[in-house]
């Protein structure tokens, strides 16, 4: 039988099946850490998370709205000072995977999260960069999580946040940036990967139901599509019990009222 | 006596154009100080915090700043900071000049300014637009491999504020949990004023607790509540529906406006604030006793 999931849901089955256990994973807000947490709690029970704020090998129990909720200290193996994340943790080589997205990726796998528009008089004013330079430079590998729409995936980033292939076929290896750099871009249709050699991202599976035709109008930049695709294969019953049950733990958790001593 | 009230802290520590930070990683944000700084009129200051965080939003919006240095302004899990992204879109309540870093390269400014170092070092900003819309971040190379790193300078506030869960009456203070760059931006700066959920006879802190000794402390003052709607360990969590329910408030200039002049103008102090927002007093509380010193 057949379950309907949402696009959000396949993302984030996506994403997190390509989590090994025992991997060591910089984890991010939103659907980065419902990934990396599902992984946890299905293939992977021996995953390390590390969430920027400090927290070395966390086991939340619901996932955290913030970067820094007081679920993901309690339940840390390690809660560090901040510098010393960047610097002991991530610098210092201990990542093998770092989580990203963005509001603009271009087909170097270059990310945008800071303006929309000019710098100076931008259009839309984005949250920021954070942790993301220093994560795309010395995680050992990246994994990208972004929807693929012609607006998020441009021929031109409006501003470079962090770093992929830059202009590709090398260009990363020589800047001395220590990781890998992107392997996969996880979106609502498929998977992308840097094709060997240019370093362009390239489709190289879809999600059941999805088209090559799709993804190749939701690319703003003319697509290249693998020989042979792999079909990923639609989450099963026990991603989605695990996910949905995640998801419903903590939307009960953040609407409980909080009350203060004072 | 370091122990005071909130009002004579900020009224003895803050002046107008003084550069601020008042750190606290999600966790311990410096809430109750900053509505403080916020009654009594302050402008033109130049803020200093790694995520602006809803604390530095109303603050903006209240327009007592004329700068931001910071490495990530969004409403964490929630989306815009609407009120800096009005000041940095459209001015308003009045232009603000943005000074922009990555996290490590912030943290590492910090660490750099705690350690009395002119700059600090990392390998950062690596193909980045940063650096083109950032002249404080530079390069050097370094003298034993040749590696060329990116610097960042210094920094060095004039006056931190932090909220933390304990000072004893000597003026000691304990921080637990979460820590961000609390003890560096404390060390950095040239004041220290720090906000605190309870004053107790003794820390009893375990020995590698995260303890600022009174002697590098410039005023403490005792504000249950103090860090709220953030949380701090222990004593309460943090109002995540509240976080969410400020991506509405802060969207419109009016609703915000009203919100501050109900909420924080037309209150005197946190405990004040608090009971405004219908916050349920939760058991244990403070004595009265405690919290008047």
């Amino acid at each position: 039988m057949k379950v309907p999931w949402t696009p959000d849901e396949m993302m984030t089955v996506a994403a997190a099946r390509l989590l090994w256990d025992g991997c060591v994973c910089f984890v991010g807000i939103g659907l980065p850490s419902a990934a990396a947490n599902l992984a946890r709690q299905t293939h992977a029970p021996e995953i390390v998370l590390i969430y920027e704020s400090g927290t070395v090998g966390t086991h939340p129990h619901v996932l955290p709205l913030s970067i820094g909720d007081g679920e993901l200290a309690e339940t840390a193996t390690a809660v560090v000072p901040l510098p010393e994340i960047f610097a002991y943790w991530l610098q210092g080589g201990r990542i093998d995977v770092g989580f990203l997205g963005a509001a603009q990726i271009d087909r170097f796998a270059n990310l945008n999260s800071t303006v929309i528009g000019d710098y100076a008089r931008p259009k839309t004013r984005l949250p920021g960069a954070g942790g993301a330079p220093e994560i795309a430079a010395n995680a050992r590998q990246i994994f990208i999580v972004l929807k693929q729409t012609p607006r998020a995936f441009v021929p031109r980033l409006d501003f470079c946040s962090s770093a992929g292939f830059m202009d590709g076929r090398g260009a990363r290896a020589r800047s001395g940036a220590p990781g890998k750099g992107p392997q996969v871009v996880i979106t609502d249709l498929g998977v992308l990967r840097p094709e060997p050699g240019s370093e362009e991202l390239r489709l190289v599976g879809l999600y059941e139901g999805a088209t090559v035709d799709q993804a190749v109008k939701a690319t703003g930049w003319p697509l290249r599509v693998a020989d042979t695709l792999e079909v990923v294969a639609p989450p099963t019953h026990e991603e989605l019990q695990v996910l949905r049950d995640l998801h419903a733990r903590t939307k009960d958790a953040h609407s409980r009222p909080v009350s203060v001593p004072y | 006596m370091k122990l005071t009230t909130l009002h004579d802290a900020i009224a003895a520590h803050v002046r107008d154009g003084q550069t601020i930070a008042m750190e606290g990683f999600t966790h311990l944000i410096p809430f109750a100080a900053a509505h403080e700084i916020i009654r009594q009129g302050r402008k033109d200051l130049h803020l200093v915090r790694m995520t602006p965080d809803i604390v530095y939003d109303q603050m903006i919006g209240a327009g007592c700043a004329r700068a931001l240095t910071f490495s990530w302004g969004g409403n964490p899990g929630v989306g815009s900071l609407h009120r800096l992204r009005d000041a940095v879109e459209k001015g308003w309540p009045r232009p603000i000049e943005i000074v922009e870093h990555s996290h490590a390269g912030m943290a590492a400014s910090y660490t750099a300014g705690a350690s009395n170092l002119p700059f600090g070092v990392l390998r950062g900003y690596i193909g980045t637009d940063l650096p083109a819309v950032n002249p404080q971040v530079r390069s050097v190379t370094c003298p034993y491999s040749g590696e060329k790193l990116a610097t960042v300078p210094a920094l060095r506030p004039d006056l931190t504020i932090l909220h933390a869960q304990l000072a004893d009456r000597s003026g000691n203070v304990l921080l637990r949990g979460i820590l961000g760059a609390q003890k560096e931006a404390a060390m950095a700066a040239r004041r220290l004023v720090v906000t605190v959920e309870r004053v107790v006879d003794e820390l009893d802190a375990s020995m590698n607790a995260v303890v600022l000794p009174s002697w590098i402390v410039t005023a403490v003052a005792c504000v249950p509540g103090g860090a709220y709607p953030s949380y701090a360990q222990g004593f309460y969590a943090r109002d995540n529906a509240f976080y969410l329910a400020w991506d509405e408030i802060a969207r419109d200039r009016d609703r915000f406006r009203g919100w501050m002049d109900e909420h924080v103008l037309g209150t005197r102090t946190h405990a004040e604030f608090l009971r405004g927002l219908g916050v349920p007093a939760a058991e244990g509380g403070p004595s009265a006793a405690e919290v008047i010193q």
